[in-house]
Protein backbone atom coordinates (compact mmCIF):
# COMPACT_ATOMS: atom_id res chain seq x y z
CA UNK A 1 0.00 0.00 0.00
CA UNK A 2 2.79 2.37 0.80
CA UNK A 3 4.62 1.44 -2.40
CA UNK A 4 1.17 2.54 -4.22
CA UNK A 5 1.07 5.36 -2.66
CA UNK A 6 4.49 6.64 -3.48
CA UNK A 7 4.31 5.49 -6.85
CA UNK A 8 1.21 7.26 -7.10
CA UNK A 9 2.21 10.41 -5.83
CA UNK A 10 4.68 11.74 -9.31
CA UNK A 11 1.81 9.85 -11.31
CA UNK A 12 -0.56 12.65 -10.12
CA UNK A 13 2.09 14.99 -12.16
CA UNK A 14 2.83 12.87 -15.13
CA UNK A 15 2.38 15.34 -17.53
CA UNK A 16 4.51 18.06 -16.13
CA UNK A 17 7.71 15.48 -15.15
CA UNK A 18 7.46 13.90 -18.32
CA UNK A 19 7.07 17.91 -20.03
CA UNK A 20 10.06 19.03 -17.04
CA UNK A 21 12.46 16.21 -17.94
CA UNK A 22 11.78 15.17 -21.65
CA UNK A 23 11.86 17.60 -24.43
CA UNK A 24 9.29 16.98 -27.11
CA UNK A 25 8.79 18.22 -31.07
CA UNK A 26 5.94 21.12 -30.19
CA UNK A 27 3.19 20.78 -32.51
CA UNK A 28 2.32 24.19 -33.97
CA UNK A 29 0.56 26.46 -32.28
CA UNK A 30 -2.75 27.55 -34.15
CA UNK A 31 -5.45 29.97 -33.89
CA UNK A 32 -8.63 28.51 -31.91
CA UNK A 33 -10.92 26.87 -34.64
CA UNK A 34 -7.81 25.59 -37.55
CA UNK A 35 -9.23 22.53 -38.89
CA UNK A 36 -8.02 19.57 -38.22
CA UNK A 37 -5.61 17.76 -40.88
CA UNK A 38 -6.58 15.85 -43.81
CA UNK A 39 -6.53 12.43 -41.70
CA UNK A 40 -5.30 10.12 -44.66
CA UNK A 41 -2.60 12.39 -45.23
CA UNK A 42 -1.45 12.66 -41.85
CA UNK A 43 -1.53 8.32 -41.47
CA UNK A 44 0.38 8.01 -44.50
CA UNK A 45 3.09 10.96 -43.28
CA UNK A 46 3.15 8.98 -40.03
CA UNK A 47 3.48 5.25 -41.67
CA UNK A 48 6.56 6.83 -43.84
CA UNK A 49 7.96 7.29 -40.77
CA UNK A 50 7.88 3.63 -39.57
CA UNK A 51 8.09 1.07 -42.99
CA UNK A 52 6.58 -1.89 -42.27
CA UNK A 53 4.67 -1.05 -39.92
CA UNK A 54 0.49 -1.26 -40.05
CA UNK A 55 -1.59 1.41 -38.13
CA UNK A 56 -3.72 -0.02 -34.93
CA UNK A 57 -5.06 2.50 -33.72
CA UNK A 58 -5.82 6.89 -34.54
CA UNK A 59 -5.88 8.69 -30.96
CA UNK A 60 -6.75 12.22 -30.05
CA UNK A 61 -4.13 13.21 -27.54
CA UNK A 62 -6.62 14.45 -24.45
CA UNK A 63 -3.69 17.07 -22.93
CA UNK A 64 -2.64 18.40 -25.92
CA UNK A 65 -5.09 19.44 -28.75
CA UNK A 66 -3.22 20.11 -31.72
CA UNK A 67 -1.35 16.37 -31.53
CA UNK A 68 -2.61 12.73 -32.75
CA UNK A 69 -0.79 9.31 -31.48
CA UNK A 70 -1.04 6.98 -34.24
CA UNK A 71 -0.41 3.44 -32.78
CA UNK A 72 1.44 1.39 -35.08
CA UNK A 73 2.10 -2.77 -35.16
CA UNK A 74 4.62 -4.88 -36.85
CA UNK A 75 1.14 -6.95 -38.16
CA UNK A 76 -2.71 -6.15 -37.28
CA UNK A 77 -2.56 -8.99 -35.05
CA UNK A 78 0.43 -8.18 -32.87
CA UNK A 79 0.30 -7.60 -29.50
CA UNK A 80 -1.00 -4.14 -29.01
CA UNK A 81 0.62 -3.14 -25.93
CA UNK A 82 4.39 -3.38 -27.84
CA UNK A 83 3.24 -1.28 -30.25
CA UNK A 84 5.24 2.07 -31.23
CA UNK A 85 3.38 5.93 -30.62
CA UNK A 86 4.14 7.83 -32.97
CA UNK A 87 3.21 11.92 -32.76
CA UNK A 88 1.88 13.95 -35.44
CA UNK A 89 0.87 17.34 -35.76
CA UNK A 90 -3.32 17.18 -35.75
CA UNK A 91 -3.11 20.58 -38.15
CA UNK A 92 -0.38 20.50 -40.25
CA UNK A 93 -0.20 16.05 -40.58
CA UNK A 94 3.49 16.69 -39.99
CA UNK A 95 5.59 14.20 -38.28
CA UNK A 96 6.91 15.01 -34.68
CA UNK A 97 8.56 12.63 -32.90
CA UNK A 98 8.45 9.03 -31.89
CA UNK A 99 9.59 8.93 -28.48
CA UNK A 100 10.54 5.79 -26.51
CA UNK A 101 8.02 6.16 -23.53
CA UNK A 102 9.48 2.56 -21.77
CA UNK A 103 12.76 4.47 -19.98
CA UNK A 104 11.08 7.17 -18.90
CA UNK A 105 10.51 7.68 -14.41
CA UNK A 106 6.69 7.97 -15.24
CA UNK A 107 6.66 4.91 -17.29
CA UNK A 108 8.53 2.91 -14.34
CA UNK A 109 6.21 4.63 -11.51
CA UNK A 110 3.18 3.39 -13.84
CA UNK A 111 3.89 0.03 -14.29
CA UNK A 112 5.00 -0.40 -10.26
CA UNK A 113 1.65 1.47 -9.50
CA UNK A 114 -0.49 -0.67 -12.09
CA UNK A 115 0.97 -4.48 -12.02
CA UNK A 116 5.27 -4.52 -10.65
CA UNK A 117 6.09 -5.51 -14.17
CA UNK A 118 3.90 -8.46 -14.01
CA UNK A 119 1.65 -8.15 -16.47
CA UNK A 120 -2.16 -9.26 -15.70
CA UNK A 121 -1.49 -11.55 -12.62
CA UNK A 122 0.27 -8.03 -11.62
CA UNK A 123 -2.28 -5.91 -12.02
CA UNK A 124 -5.32 -8.77 -10.24
CA UNK A 125 -2.41 -9.00 -7.33
CA UNK A 126 -2.94 -5.07 -6.99
CA UNK A 127 -6.27 -5.46 -6.68
CA UNK A 128 -6.54 -7.96 -3.86
CA UNK A 129 -4.26 -4.99 -2.09
CA UNK A 130 -6.81 -2.72 -3.07
CA UNK A 131 -9.85 -4.40 -1.56
CA UNK A 132 -8.01 -5.18 1.61
CA UNK A 133 -7.09 -1.79 2.11
CA UNK A 134 -10.93 -0.83 1.64
CA UNK A 135 -11.40 -3.48 4.03
CA UNK A 136 -9.03 -2.03 6.39
CA UNK A 137 -10.75 1.60 6.00
CA UNK A 138 -13.98 -0.44 7.03
CA UNK A 139 -12.89 -1.83 10.00
CA UNK A 140 -10.92 1.10 10.98
CA UNK A 141 -14.21 3.21 11.36
CA UNK A 142 -15.34 0.32 13.48
CA UNK A 143 -12.76 0.82 15.64
CA UNK A 144 -12.95 4.28 15.35
CA UNK A 145 -15.93 4.25 17.84
CA UNK A 146 -14.11 2.87 21.00
CA UNK A 147 -11.36 5.07 21.05
CA UNK A 148 -13.07 8.05 20.51
CA UNK A 149 -15.44 7.30 23.35
CA UNK A 150 -14.46 9.91 25.93
CA UNK A 151 -12.87 11.93 23.30
CA UNK A 152 -14.06 15.01 21.26
CA UNK A 153 -14.06 15.04 17.29
CA UNK A 154 -9.99 15.95 16.16
CA UNK A 155 -8.67 15.52 19.27
CA UNK A 156 -4.90 15.39 19.54
CA UNK A 157 -3.29 15.01 22.79
CA UNK A 158 0.16 16.91 21.62
CA UNK A 159 1.73 16.52 25.72
CA UNK A 160 1.46 12.83 25.72
CA UNK A 161 4.11 9.72 24.40
CA UNK A 162 4.20 8.70 21.05
CA UNK A 163 2.21 5.80 20.83
CA UNK A 164 -0.73 8.20 21.66
CA UNK A 165 0.25 11.04 19.41
CA UNK A 166 0.25 8.68 16.78
CA UNK A 167 -2.84 7.38 17.17
CA UNK A 168 -4.43 10.53 17.46
CA UNK A 169 -2.75 11.64 14.25
CA UNK A 170 -4.35 8.12 12.57
CA UNK A 171 -7.50 8.65 13.74
CA UNK A 172 -7.88 12.21 13.04
CA UNK A 173 -6.45 11.78 9.64
CA UNK A 174 -7.83 8.40 9.11
CA UNK A 175 -11.47 9.46 9.65
CA UNK A 176 -11.08 13.11 7.49
CA UNK A 177 -10.00 11.08 4.25
CA UNK A 178 -12.26 8.17 4.85
CA UNK A 179 -14.69 8.56 1.50
CA UNK A 180 -11.60 9.43 -0.46
CA UNK A 181 -9.25 7.00 0.56
CA UNK A 182 -12.35 4.18 0.04
CA UNK A 183 -13.18 6.49 -3.05
CA UNK A 184 -9.51 6.53 -4.47
CA UNK A 185 -9.20 2.66 -3.39
CA UNK A 186 -12.21 0.87 -4.77
CA UNK A 187 -12.05 3.37 -8.38
CA UNK A 188 -8.44 1.42 -8.34
CA UNK A 189 -9.58 -1.88 -7.66
CA UNK A 190 -11.74 -1.34 -10.48
CA UNK A 191 -8.95 0.09 -12.99
CA UNK A 192 -6.98 -3.17 -12.55
CA UNK A 193 -10.01 -5.21 -14.07
CA UNK A 194 -9.86 -3.19 -17.22
CA UNK A 195 -8.15 -5.78 -19.09
CA UNK A 196 -11.21 -8.33 -18.32
CA UNK A 197 -13.63 -5.36 -18.67
CA UNK A 198 -12.50 -4.91 -22.22
CA UNK A 199 -12.06 -8.74 -23.30
CA UNK A 200 -15.74 -9.07 -21.78
CA UNK A 201 -16.98 -6.18 -24.15
CA UNK A 202 -15.42 -7.48 -27.06
CA UNK A 203 -16.89 -10.89 -26.61
CA UNK A 204 -20.34 -9.19 -25.55
CA UNK A 205 -20.92 -5.87 -27.33
CA UNK A 206 -18.49 -5.88 -29.86
CA UNK A 207 -19.06 -9.55 -31.69
CA UNK A 208 -22.65 -8.98 -30.83
CA UNK A 209 -22.26 -5.48 -33.35
CA UNK A 210 -20.14 -7.31 -35.59
CA UNK A 211 -21.36 -11.06 -35.87
CA UNK A 212 -22.51 -10.70 -39.25
CA UNK A 213 -19.75 -9.06 -40.51
CA UNK A 214 -17.30 -12.14 -38.74
CA UNK A 215 -16.57 -13.71 -41.82
CA UNK A 216 -15.30 -11.06 -44.02
CA UNK A 217 -11.64 -10.85 -44.32
CA UNK A 218 -9.56 -7.44 -44.02
CA UNK A 219 -10.18 -5.39 -46.58
CA UNK A 220 -7.12 -5.00 -48.63
CA UNK A 221 -7.33 -1.58 -49.96
CA UNK A 222 -10.06 0.07 -47.10
CA UNK A 223 -11.93 3.21 -47.63
CA UNK A 224 -10.72 6.43 -46.34
CA UNK A 225 -10.27 7.03 -42.36
CA UNK A 226 -11.09 10.64 -42.46
CA UNK A 227 -14.07 9.77 -44.13
CA UNK A 228 -14.63 7.42 -41.71
CA UNK A 229 -14.58 9.83 -39.01
CA UNK A 230 -16.83 12.39 -40.37
CA UNK A 231 -19.53 9.85 -41.40
CA UNK A 232 -19.20 8.65 -37.38
CA UNK A 233 -19.38 12.18 -36.00
CA UNK A 234 -22.37 13.47 -38.02
CA UNK A 235 -24.03 10.13 -36.98
CA UNK A 236 -23.50 10.87 -33.27
CA UNK A 237 -24.22 14.37 -32.80
CA UNK A 238 -22.69 16.85 -30.52
CA UNK A 239 -19.89 14.00 -29.59
CA UNK A 240 -16.18 13.74 -31.01
CA UNK A 241 -13.95 11.67 -31.97
CA UNK A 242 -11.32 10.21 -29.14
CA UNK A 243 -9.92 7.12 -31.05
CA UNK A 244 -10.25 5.12 -34.68
CA UNK A 245 -9.33 1.50 -34.00
CA UNK A 246 -8.36 0.31 -37.92
CA UNK A 247 -9.66 -3.09 -39.17
CA UNK A 248 -8.70 -6.09 -37.94
CA UNK A 249 -7.53 -4.54 -34.44
CA UNK A 250 -8.62 -5.97 -30.97
CA UNK A 251 -11.26 -2.95 -30.88
CA UNK A 252 -12.97 -3.46 -34.04
CA UNK A 253 -14.31 -6.01 -36.73
CA UNK A 254 -12.26 -7.56 -39.36
CA UNK A 255 -13.70 -5.06 -41.75
CA UNK A 256 -14.64 -2.05 -39.67
CA UNK A 257 -13.45 0.79 -38.69
CA UNK A 258 -14.82 1.63 -35.12
CA UNK A 259 -14.59 5.31 -34.34
CA UNK A 260 -15.02 5.92 -30.50
CA UNK A 261 -16.65 9.05 -29.79
CA UNK A 262 -17.01 11.34 -26.32
CA UNK A 263 -19.26 13.88 -25.19
CA UNK A 264 -18.00 17.85 -23.65
CA UNK A 265 -18.45 17.83 -19.68
CA UNK A 266 -16.04 16.24 -17.64
CA UNK A 267 -18.44 13.26 -17.00
CA UNK A 268 -19.36 12.58 -20.72
CA UNK A 269 -15.79 13.15 -22.21
CA UNK A 270 -14.88 9.90 -20.54
CA UNK A 271 -17.93 7.60 -21.70
CA UNK A 272 -17.12 6.46 -24.97
CA UNK A 273 -19.37 5.41 -27.25
CA UNK A 274 -18.23 3.19 -30.66
CA UNK A 275 -19.81 3.50 -34.39
CA UNK A 276 -18.42 1.07 -36.71
CA UNK A 277 -18.11 1.81 -40.41
CA UNK A 278 -17.73 -0.26 -42.87
CA UNK A 279 -14.15 -0.05 -44.26
CA UNK A 280 -15.00 -1.45 -47.75
CA UNK A 281 -17.98 1.03 -48.46
CA UNK A 282 -17.14 3.82 -46.28
CA UNK A 283 -21.23 3.52 -44.32
CA UNK A 284 -22.23 3.53 -40.89
CA UNK A 285 -23.84 0.02 -39.90
CA UNK A 286 -23.73 0.23 -35.66
CA UNK A 287 -23.59 2.41 -33.04
CA UNK A 288 -24.29 1.52 -29.31
CA UNK A 289 -24.05 3.10 -25.98
CA UNK A 290 -21.50 1.20 -24.26
CA UNK A 291 -22.74 -0.98 -21.28
CA UNK A 292 -22.74 -0.53 -17.78
CA UNK A 293 -19.74 -2.26 -17.22
CA UNK A 294 -17.60 -0.39 -19.06
CA UNK A 295 -19.02 3.08 -18.50
CA UNK A 296 -18.58 2.00 -14.91
CA UNK A 297 -14.58 1.58 -15.75
CA UNK A 298 -14.40 4.76 -17.56
CA UNK A 299 -16.27 6.86 -14.49
CA UNK A 300 -14.08 5.41 -11.99
CA UNK A 301 -10.34 6.16 -14.19
CA UNK A 302 -10.69 9.97 -13.30
CA UNK A 303 -12.05 9.40 -9.94
CA UNK A 304 -8.68 7.29 -9.26
CA UNK A 305 -6.34 9.54 -11.25
CA UNK A 306 -7.43 13.17 -9.88
CA UNK A 307 -6.97 14.42 -13.62
CA UNK A 308 -10.35 15.99 -13.93
CA UNK A 309 -10.52 19.35 -12.61
CA UNK A 310 -7.75 21.29 -13.58
CA UNK A 311 -4.41 21.53 -11.61
CA UNK A 312 -5.78 23.16 -8.11
CA UNK A 313 -7.80 19.84 -7.83
CA UNK A 314 -4.24 17.76 -9.02
CA UNK A 315 -2.33 19.30 -6.21
CA UNK A 316 -5.37 18.52 -3.46
CA UNK A 317 -5.00 15.05 -4.64
CA UNK A 318 -1.07 14.90 -4.14
CA UNK A 319 -1.72 16.63 -0.60
CA UNK A 320 -4.60 13.83 0.65
CA UNK A 321 -1.78 11.02 -0.65
CA UNK A 322 0.61 12.44 1.31
CA UNK A 323 -1.98 12.39 4.35
CA UNK A 324 -2.59 8.88 3.06
CA UNK A 325 1.12 7.45 3.64
CA UNK A 326 0.83 9.35 7.17
CA UNK A 327 -1.71 7.35 8.14
CA UNK A 328 -0.98 4.25 6.99
CA UNK A 329 2.21 5.16 8.37
CA UNK A 330 1.30 5.61 11.66
CA UNK A 331 -1.11 2.35 11.34
CA UNK A 332 2.12 0.49 11.16
CA UNK A 333 3.79 1.57 13.84
CA UNK A 334 0.49 0.96 16.06
CA UNK A 335 0.36 -2.61 14.87
CA UNK A 336 3.85 -3.25 15.07
CA UNK A 337 3.68 -1.53 19.21
CA UNK A 338 0.46 -3.81 19.71
CA UNK A 339 2.66 -6.66 18.31
CA UNK A 340 5.48 -5.95 20.31
CA UNK A 341 3.65 -5.88 23.77
CA UNK A 342 1.15 -8.46 22.90
CA UNK A 343 -1.60 -6.12 24.22
CA UNK A 344 -3.73 -4.26 22.56
CA UNK A 345 -3.04 -0.70 21.56
CA UNK A 346 -5.41 0.50 24.63
CA UNK A 347 -3.57 -0.99 26.90
CA UNK A 348 -0.22 0.42 26.19
CA UNK A 349 -1.60 3.53 25.61
CA UNK A 350 -3.36 2.99 29.39
CA UNK A 351 0.56 2.13 30.48
CA UNK A 352 1.77 5.01 28.32
CA UNK A 353 -0.53 7.21 30.00
CA UNK A 354 0.20 6.21 33.35
CA UNK A 355 3.74 7.10 32.97
CA UNK A 356 2.82 10.39 31.94
CA UNK A 357 0.84 11.07 35.03
CA UNK A 358 3.26 9.76 37.25
CA UNK A 359 6.23 12.16 35.43
CA UNK A 360 3.73 14.87 35.73
CA UNK A 361 2.88 14.22 39.13
CA UNK A 362 6.28 14.19 40.11
CA UNK A 363 7.82 17.11 38.28
CA UNK B 1 -8.62 15.44 35.72
CA UNK B 2 -10.37 11.97 34.47
CA UNK B 3 -14.10 13.19 35.39
CA UNK B 4 -15.45 14.90 32.18
CA UNK B 5 -13.72 12.36 30.38
CA UNK B 6 -15.57 9.85 31.64
CA UNK B 7 -18.76 10.16 30.52
CA UNK B 8 -19.08 7.82 27.38
CA UNK B 9 -20.21 9.54 24.09
CA UNK B 10 -23.00 7.67 22.09
CA UNK B 11 -22.72 6.34 18.65
CA UNK B 12 -24.15 8.85 17.72
CA UNK B 13 -22.02 12.19 18.80
CA UNK B 14 -19.09 10.17 18.19
CA UNK B 15 -20.46 9.46 14.19
CA UNK B 16 -21.92 12.82 13.34
CA UNK B 17 -18.67 15.25 12.38
CA UNK B 18 -17.19 12.13 10.17
CA UNK B 19 -20.49 11.81 8.72
CA UNK B 20 -20.86 15.47 7.68
CA UNK B 21 -16.99 15.94 6.50
CA UNK B 22 -17.74 12.19 4.20
CA UNK B 23 -20.49 14.01 2.83
CA UNK B 24 -19.13 17.17 1.72
CA UNK B 25 -16.29 15.00 0.62
CA UNK B 26 -18.55 12.99 -1.67
CA UNK B 27 -19.90 16.20 -2.75
CA UNK B 28 -16.58 17.40 -3.52
CA UNK B 29 -15.38 14.67 -5.74
CA UNK B 30 -18.81 14.38 -7.55
CA UNK B 31 -19.54 17.97 -8.85
CA UNK B 32 -15.68 18.68 -10.78
CA UNK B 33 -17.24 15.22 -12.90
CA UNK B 34 -20.40 17.11 -13.40
CA UNK B 35 -18.59 20.65 -14.57
CA UNK B 36 -16.47 23.22 -14.99
CA UNK B 37 -15.91 26.28 -13.35
CA UNK B 38 -17.79 26.70 -10.66
CA UNK B 39 -18.68 22.91 -9.82
CA UNK B 40 -14.40 22.79 -10.15
CA UNK B 41 -14.27 25.32 -7.19
CA UNK B 42 -16.72 23.65 -5.33
CA UNK B 43 -14.40 20.29 -5.35
CA UNK B 44 -11.32 22.34 -4.85
CA UNK B 45 -13.28 23.81 -1.56
CA UNK B 46 -14.71 20.36 -0.33
CA UNK B 47 -11.58 18.45 -0.53
CA UNK B 48 -9.31 20.93 0.21
CA UNK B 49 -11.52 21.98 3.22
CA UNK B 50 -9.35 17.89 4.79
CA UNK B 51 -5.78 19.00 4.73
CA UNK B 52 -6.72 22.44 6.25
CA UNK B 53 -9.02 20.74 9.58
CA UNK B 54 -5.85 18.27 10.37
CA UNK B 55 -3.32 20.88 10.53
CA UNK B 56 -5.97 22.87 11.88
CA UNK B 57 -6.37 19.98 14.53
CA UNK B 58 -3.41 19.46 15.23
CA UNK B 59 -1.93 22.81 15.80
CA UNK B 60 -4.75 23.94 18.12
CA UNK B 61 -3.55 21.02 20.74
CA UNK B 62 -0.03 22.01 20.28
CA UNK B 63 -0.43 25.70 21.02
CA UNK B 64 -2.63 25.51 23.58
Amino acid sequence: MLLLCITGLPLIFHEEIDDLLHSQVKAAEVPAGTPQANLDKLLANAMASAPGKVPHFLVWDRDDPNTMFVSVGATITSDPSKNTLIRMDLHTAAFLDAPDFTGRFTYIMLRLHTDMFAGLPGKLFLGLMGILLCVAIISGIVVYAPSMRKLSFGTYRARRTRVVRWLDVHNIAGILLVAWTLVVGFTGVINTWADLVLKLWQFGQLSEMTAQYQDRAVPAKPTSVDAAVKVAAEAVPGMTASFVAFPGTLFSSKSHYAVFLHGDTPLTSRLLKPALIDAETGKLTDTRDMPWYVSTLFISQPLHFGDYGGMPLKIIWAVLDVLTIIILWTGVYLWLRRRKAGVTVERSIAKASAVDNAALTSS
Amino acid sequence: MNSHRATHRTLMQIFAAPLVVAIVSTAGLISALVGDGWWDAVSWTALGVLPLLYLMFIWRRKTS
